[in-house]
C-alpha cells in the first residue's frame, strides 16, 4: 500500500498497477454482486481459483471478485479478457470446461453465451449484448474491472484522480461552480440541484459542517445504491472527499441499511485502504486539510431514507423526521451545516471533476443531465441494473434494453419513484425519462426503481400493496399519515376483497388529498401517489373490483378462482400431492379437480403443473 | 438595561401584524384574537406538530402555498398565512374525522369534531383511549424532570410507554401525566348507592401504584375501582 | 445460544468498548447485542443505557422503532422473506403465505419448537432475481412454495426431527 503524497504519487502508482495487470495473460472477473451470490457465484469462483492452482495457471490468469454488472436475471457471470467473452449463467460444472476450452485452447463456449431471444443469435461479447447496447454504463460500467477490497483495481481505472485535481488545481468554489454548471441533479429521489446545496451548506454560518452519503434505498425495487457501494466504494468515497473539501467539512457519514451487509463491509474495506493510501484522515494529499468518514447503520426503517429522520438515526434516537423549515443545510446533524447526498450522486461527482462540467451537461436534457442508474425489475425478460443517458423513452428502457414482455403477456404500465411515485400505463412509454416529465405524469424519478408490470398485475393490488408498506413504515408521529394510510388500507383491502362500494373511491381519493397536504415528511407527503397515479390511469380495474366483484388481472385472491382445465389435465397427480389443502382430487391418468371451498389459492399447483393445465381467473 | 427586541412583520387572514422574532404563526395568531384549534399543544411545553389539526396554509410571495402546523411554523419576514383557506378547512375537517374515528370516546376527539362540524364518521369506529399527542411524554420531561414516560414502536403500533413496561423507581407518581392527558375522563360513576359517592378520584392513590399506564381513568380489566 | 447463563452481561462491555461508547454506533451495538444473544435482553439495554449516559426511555424507544431488533428470543433458524415490489409482483405473498402456512407461524413470530424465526422484510436489495429467501445469511432467488418446503425440509432433517 503507498502513501499518495502528490499528483505525480499517484500517476505513478497507477502506471505501476497498469504494469502489474500486464503480466497476466488474461483477466478472469467473477460478479460477486449479490445477486449472483444467491446464483452460487462464490463456488464457481472458488472452483475456478482452484483449477487455475492445480493447472499451475496462477502467474498467467489473474481471477477476481467484482462488483455487479448489472445483467442480474443471467448470473452468475464471468468475462475473461482480453477477449471479451461475456460468460452467463455458469455454473460450478462449467468450471473444467472454461479452463481446458477458453483459457487453454482460446475456444468460446457457446453454450454459456448470451443468447437474443430475438435473433436467436449467441453474442460474445458484452458490447453487443442488446441489454448493454443501449445503455450509457458511466458509473456503473466500471464495476466489472474492479475487485472493491483492493484499491489498486480503482487506482488503475484513474481513481482518486479527481481527488488530486480537485486539491491541487482548483479551489472550493471552482469545484463548486463546476458541479453547478453541470447541472447535476440529487439521484436519491427530490432531484434537487446539487451544486446549489453545496454551496447553501458552504455558505451557512458556523465552524464545524457535515456532509452524509445516504446508502438507506428503502425503495423496494431498488437496489442500485447497492451495486455501487459493493462494487466500487472508492467512487462513492472520492465524491465525499471532493465535496468535502469544496464544503468544508472534516466528517463524514455512510448511513448504509441494515439489509445490506456486502455494501458495508465493502465500504469498511474501502475506507480503511483509502486511509493508508492518504485520501482520508490528516493532511490529505498534503494539502493540510482533514477528512474523516464512519460507518453508520440503519435498523430496519424505510423512513430513515429521509434526510431528518437520517440524522436523528445517526444522533442515536428514532428515526423520526423534523421540520424543513429550516433546511439541513443550515441545521442538519446536531444542529449543524449538514449537506447530505444520495449514492449516486456522490459517485458521479469524480467522472464531472475529471471530465469537466461541459461534457456532463451534454448528456442528458436541458433540465436533467447525465445518466441515471435504474433497477429494471419486475415482469420483463431482461431484469438488472441499467444505465442511460436522461431523455431516452421508457419504451427504448423497457423493450430494447429489457426485452420485452418475460411472460408473453402484454405489459402494461412500469412503476416508477418506487411508494413515493406512481405508474404509467403503457400508451405513455414514449415519455422522456426526466425529473419533470415524469413528475407530470403524476409518478416521479425516484431513486430509480422500475418495475415493470404486465396483464397479469393488478393495479388495485398494487396500489393496496404500496398503502400497506408505507403503513408500516411510517414513523407514527402525524395524525394524518399514521390513521389517514391505515384506512386507506382499509378501504383498499375492502375493494380487493369484493366489498367496495359507489363512496369508496371517492373517500380514498379525500383521504389521499389530505395526507399529502398535512403530513410533515416525504413519506406521508407522496404516500398518496401511487394510489391516486392507479387510480388516474386504471380507474377502470378500480369500478371492476367495485361493480362487478372482478380481478381482470385474477391476482385478489377472494375475487378468484383456480380450476383445472380437462382438455390438458394427464392426469399425473403431481397437483394433488402438492396441495396443501388437499383441495384436489382425481384417479391417477384421470383428470383432477379442485374443490373451490377448500382451495386456498395458494398457486402450488399452478407452479407444478407441467401440462399447464391450471386456470386462475 | 434596554434588550433590542427584533420584530418580524406578516399578514394573518389579511391582518397585518407585527410580532417579536422567535414566535410560532400560533403565537402571533393567538396575539390578535385568532382561535387556532390544537390538539396536541399545550403552552410551556416544547409544540410536537404530532396531531396536524393547527395546520395553516403559508405562503411566502413566490407562488406556491403550503400546509403546515403553526404551533412549529416559525415567523418570518413578509409571511401570508390563512388559517381558514378551503385548504384548510377541507384538511381540518379530515383530520377530526381520522383523530375521532380512533378515539370517539376522548372528549377532546369530540370538541374537534364539533368544531369543524364533522356529525358523520365514514370510517370502522375504535375504542382507542390514547391519541398518541405526546404531551404526557413532554409533562414528564420538560416539567417534572421524570424522563420515564416515551413513544415506543412505530406507525400504528406506537404506543405510550414506560420502559419495558414496567413503571421505574424513578417514577414519583406525581401524576403530571394525568394532568395533561387530553383523554383523560375520570370514569365518575356518581352517586352510587343513597349517601354513597363512588369514590374513584380519591382512591386514585390504589390504581396508579399497580399499573404501568399513567392514566388513572383507565379502563382496563385490572383497574381495581 | 443459551442467554440464561449470561445474565452478567459481560459480553455488552466488551461491544460497546468496540464501538468507543458513541452514540452514533448505538444501532451497530444493539445490532451486535443481538448477534450474541439472539435478542436484545432488559438487563442488556439498560447496561446499554447507562455506558452511553442516555435514557433507559430512549434506548426502549429505539429498540422497539427499530425493525431488525427483536426484544424476545428469535428461533435457531432466520428466514427472512422479501415482500418488495419486484417480488410482489412476482407472487412473493403467496409463497410467504404457504411458508407461513407450512411453518404455522406468522411473519414475525418463532416456530413452537423455537427452531425458525420466520420475518418478512421490505425489500433485501436483490430484485432482479424475485421473489428472494435468505436462511442463515444465505441468498435464495427465484423462489416458489415447492422450492421454500425443500430448503426448509433439508433443514429439518439436519437436525434429525420432525418439524413442530
Amino acid at each position: 500500500m503507498r502513501k499518495v503524497k502528490s499528483v505525480s504519487d499517484l500517476e505513478e502508482w497507477k502506471e505501476h498497477v497498469i504494469l502489474k495487470q500486464k503480466q497476466y495473460e488474461m483477466i478472469v472477473s467473477v460478479c460477486g454482486g449479490t445477486g449472483c451470490h444467491a446464483y452460487g457465484c462464490k463456488k464457481v469462483r472458488n472452483q475456478l481459483a482452484r483449477a487455475i492452482k492445480k493447472n499451475s495457471l496462477d502467474q498467467k490468469i489473474r481471477l477476481k471478485l467484482t462488483g455487479c454488472r448489472g445483467l442480474c436475471e443471467r448470473g452468475p457471470i464471468v468475462t475473461i479478457q482480453p477477449q471479451g467473452i461475456f460468460y452467463q449463467r455458469v455454473q460450478e460444472r462449467d468450471v473444467p470446461l472454461i479452463i481446458s476450452e477458453t483459457i487453454e485452447k482460446g475456444k468460446v463456449l457457446e453454450h454459456l453465451l448470451y443468447d437474443d431471444p430475438l435473433t436467436k443469435q449467441k453474442v460474445t461479447s458484452e458490447k453487443e449484448i442488446p441489454f448493454y447496447r443501449a445503455q450509457q454504463r458511466l458509473v456503473l460500467g466500471k464495476n466489472g474491472l474492479i475487485d472493491p477490497a483492493k484499491i489498486e483495481d480503482y487506482i488503475a481505472t484513474d481513481g482518486y484522480r479527481a481527488l488530486a485535481k480537485a486539491i491541487f488545481e482548483m479551489n472550493p468554489d471552482q469545484i463548486i461552480h463546476e458541479i453547478k454548471t453541470s447541472g447535476l441533479r440529487g439521484r436519491g429521489g427530490a432531484g434537487y440541484l446539487t451544486g446549489n446545496k453545496w454551496e447553501n451548506c458552504r455558505k451557512a454560518p458556523g465552524d464545524v459542517r457535515y456532509i452524509i452519503c445516504n446508502c438507506d434505498e428503502g425503495d423496494p425495487g431498488a437496489y442500485m445504491d447497492r451495486s455501487l457501494m459493493e462494487g466500487n466504494p472508492h467512487s462513492v468515497l472520492e465524491g465525499m472527499i471532493i465535496g468535502a473539501y469544496a464544503m468544508g467539512a472534516n466528517q463524514g457519514f455512510i448511513y448504509v441499511r441494515h439489509e445490506y451487509p456486502l455494501a458495508c463491509k465493502n465500504a469498511e474495506i474501502a475506507i480503511s485502504q483509502a486511509r493508508k493510501a492518504g485520501f482520508l484522515g490528516k493532511n490529505i494529499l498534503g494539502s493540510g486539510f482533514n477528512f474523516e468518514v464512519e460507518i453508520a447503520k440503519g435498523g430496519g426503517a424505510f423512513v430513515c431514507g429521509e434526510s431528518t429522520a437520517l440524522i436523528a438515526s445517526i444522533e442515536g434516537m428514532v428515526g423520526e423526521p423534523r421540520s424543513k423549515q429550516i433546511h439541513t443545510v443550515t441545521q442538519g446533524l446536531w444542529g449543524r451545516p449538514t449537506n447530505l447526498n444520495n449514492v449516486e450522486t456522490w459517485a458521479n461527482v469524480p467522472l464531472i471533476i475529471n471530465q469537466g462540467s461541459q461534457w456532463f451537461s451534454s448528456i442528458g436534457t436541458e433540465k436533467s443531465k447525465g445518466t441515471k442508474i435504474f433497477s429494471l425489475v419486475g415482469r420483463v425478460k431482461n431484469t438488472g441494473l441499467v444505465e442511460v443517458p436522461m431523455g431516452i423513452t421508457l419504451r427504448e428502457i423497457i423493450f430494447d434494453i429489457g426485452g420485452g414482455p418475460q411472460n408473453g403477456k402484454a405489459i402494461k404500465a412500469v412503476q416508477t419513484g418506487g411508494p413515493s411515485g406512481g405508474c404509467i400505463p403503457a400508451s405513455l412509454f414514449n415519455l422522456s425519462v426526466d425529473f419533470d416529465s415524469l413528475t407530470e405524469a403524476g409518478s416521479m424519478m425516484g431513486s430509480g426503481g422500475m418495475i415493470v408490470m404486465d396483464e397479469g398485475s393488478c393495479m388495485v393490488d398494487v396500489a393496496k400493496y404500496f398503502v400497506h408498506f408505507l403503513k408500516g413504515e411510517s414513523c407514527g408521529k402525524c395524525l394524518s399519515c399514521r390513521e389517514g394510510l391505515k384506512r386507506m388500507g382499509e378501504i383498499l383491502d375492502g375493494i380487493t376483497e369484493g366489498k367496495g362500494n359507489g363512496e369508496s373511491l371517492a373517500l380514498l381519493e379525500e383521504l389521499a388529498v389530505v395526507v399529502a397536504d398535512t403530513s410533515l415528511c416525504g413519506l406521508g407527503k407522496t404516500a398518496p401517489n401511487p394510489v391516486l397515479s392507479a387510480l388516474r390511469y386504471f380507474r377502470s380495474e378500480f369500478e371492476d373490483h367495485i361493480i362487478k366483484k372482478r380481478c381482470p388481472a385474477a391476482v385478489c385472491t377472494p375475487l378468484i378462482q383456480y380450476s383445472i382445465l380437462e382438455e390438458q389435465c394427464t392426469g399425473c397427480g403431481a397437483c394433488k400431492k402438492i396441495c396443501p389443502a388437499q383441495a384436489i382430487e382425481g384417479e391417477k391418468k384421470q383428470r383432477h379437480r379442485i374443490q373451490t371451498t377448500l382451495c386456498s389459492k395458494c398457486g402450488s399447483c399452478k407452479d407444478i403443473c407441467k401440462a399447464n393445465a391450471v386456470m386462475v381467473q | 438595561m434596554e434588550m433590542k427586541v427584533e420584530h418580524v412583520n406578516l399578514t394573518i387572514d389579511g391582518m397585518s401584524i407585527k410580532v417579536e422574532k422567535g414566535s410560532t404563526v400560533l403565537q402571533a395568531a393567538r396575539q390578535v384574537g385568532i382561535n387556532i384549534p390544537t390538539v396536541c399543544y399545550m403552552e410551556n411545553l416544547s409544540p410536537y406538530g404530532g396531531c396536524r389539526i393547527c395546520v395553516v396554509e403559508i405562503s411566502n410571495g413566490n407562488g406556491r402555498a403550503s400546509l403546515d402546523t403553526s404551533c412549529t411554523h416559525k415567523v418570518s419576514e413578509g409571511m401570508m398565512v390563512q388559517t381558514q383557506s378551503p385548504r384548510v378547512i377541507r384538511a381540518r375537517k379530515m383530520l377530526a374525522e381520522l383523530l375521532v374515528a380512533s378515539a370517539p370516546n376522548v372528549k377532546v376527539a369530540q370538541d374537534i369534531a364539533a368544531r369543524v362540524g364533522i356529525l358523520k364518521v365514514r370510517f370502522p369506529m375504535e375504542d382507542n383511549r390514547c391519541i398518541l399527542c405526546g404531551l404526557c411524554i413532554r409533562m414528564c420531561y420538560e416539567q417534572m424532570n421524570g424522563e420515564t414516560l416515551g413513544f415506543a414502536g412505530r406507525g400504528v403500533e406506537r404506543k405510550v410507554s414506560m420502559p419495558f413496561g414496567k413503571r421505574p423507581d424513578n417514577c414519583r407518581l406525581c401524576r403530571g401525566c394525568d394532568f395533561v392527558c387530553p383523554g383523560l375522563v375520570i370514569p365518575c360513576q356518581g352517586v352510587k348507592d343513597p349517601g354513597e359517592l363512588c369514590g374513584r378520584c380519591v382512591r386514585v392513590e390504589e390504581m396508579a401504584s399497580c399499573c404501568p399506564a399513567p392514566t388513572f381513568g383507565c379502563f382496563c380489566e385490572r383497574n381495581p375501582l | 445460544m443459551n442467554w440464561e447463563g449470561r445474565m452478567d452481561f459481560k459480553h455488552v462491555d466488551t461491544i460497546i468498548e468496540k464501538h468507543q461508547g458513541k452514540r452514533t454506533a448505538l444501532i451497530s451495538i444493539l445490532h451486535d447485542i443481538q448477534d450474541e444473544y439472539n435478542f436484545l435482553p432488559e438487563g442488556a439495554l439498560q447496561k446499554v443505557a447507562s455506558r452511553l449516559q442516555m435514557n433507559t426511555n430512549d434506548i426502549y424507544g429505539v429498540a422497539t422503532f427499530y425493525k431488525s431488533f427483536s426484544l424476545t428470543p428469535k428461533g435457531k433458524h432466520a428466514i427472512t422473506f422479501c415482500l418488495g415490489t419486484a417480488c410482489h409482483v412476482r407472487r412473493g405473498p403467496k409463497v410467504l403465505q404457504e411458508i407461513a402456512r407450512h411453518l404455522e407461524v406468522e411473519p414475525g413470530q418463532t416456530t413452537r419448537d423455537d427452531q425458525f424465526y420466520l420475518q418478512a422484510v421490505n425489500c433485501l436489495g436483490v430484485c432482479a432475481i424475485g421473489p428472494v429467501m435468505v436462511v442463515n445469511g444465505k441468498y435464495y432467488g427465484g423462489i416458489n412454495a415447492i422450492k421454500a418446503k425443500k430448503i426448509i425440509e433439508k433443514l429439518n432433517r439436519k437436525r434429525g426431527g420432525v418439524n413442530s
